[in-house]
């Protein structure tokens, strides 16, 4: 196996309108059967992905979200969301769903994975990445 | 009979609504559907042009767009007319062509 990467799932997509969404949380699941280090990032409208309360039966379509609340449990360990992007949508972290991650072989859990955070955070993130892959 | 403009992109991301509310007569209605209805939200960076559209147009949002998005009836803003697909069959009818803006 070669070297762990920091892999980066960078979410600016709503849900439902188009498909970026689903098809991003397809690939991270995909790729967290590979071992890699992995997080990401929602901004703009990629944030309204973690909006609590989806109820879809009304469009016909599948409430995906609630796959985002088992992605701790898939190796995720890190879900940032740029602050500015819920500021400008009216939405605060309370409006957010939680996501819990817990780590099998050394019990070391977190109640929470989703951290609101500013710009030169999100910068941080982005530039540390090995790899980012854009929805 | 007036028009009936739709508008199924967010505010946030594509300018289908600015471009919507620049070329929308007063008196025409207009129906935010699929992601357009992220505009309808009080507190985002577009509630002011929203609520001067009020000032010239009716504004209609598709409620079952709204609760699949999470978005609950009180976080629509005032006097935004929330309708469901049976409602907007009615708008259609009773409206003279519908103009999308996509």
């Amino acid at each position: 196996m070669s070297e762990i990467k920091n892999f980066l799932y960078l979410n600016r997509r709503a849900p439902y309108g188009t498909i970026y969404a689903w098809e991003s949380l397809e690939v991270v699941l995909i790729g967290a059967a590979f071992d890699q280090k992995v997080s990401l990032l929602f901004a703009d409208d990629g944030v309204y992905q973690l909006v609590k309360g989806q109820d879809t039966p009304g469009i016909q379509m599948k409430n995906f979200s609630a796959t985002y609340r088992t992605l701790g449990d898939y190796g995720v360990r890190y879900m940032y969301v740029d602050r500015k992007s819920l500021q400008d949508r009216g939405l605060t972290e309370d409006d957010l769903m939680q996501v819990a991650w817990e780590d099998m072989e050394s019990d070391d859990a977190v109640d929470n994975i989703v951290e609101v955070i500013d710009s030169a955070k999100a910068a941080e993130v982005l530039a540390g990445a090995d790899v980012v892959f854009s929805f | 009979m007036s028009d009936l403009h739709t508008v199924n992109k967010s505010p946030l991301e594509k300018n289908a609504l600015d471009s919507c509310l620049r070329f929308a007569t007063a008196g025409s209605s207009i129906l935010l559907i699929e992601d357009g209805v992220y505009a309808a939200v009080k507190g985002t960076a577009v509630e002011g042009a929203i609520r001067g559209a009020l000032g010239k147009h009716k504004v209609y949002a598709l409620g079952p767009d709204l609760k699949a998005r999470g978005m609950k009836d009180d976080r629509v803003i005032d006097g935004v007319k929330l309708v469901d697909y049976a409602g907007f069959v009615d708008l259609v009818e009773t409206h003279g062509k519908v103009q999308a803006w996509l």
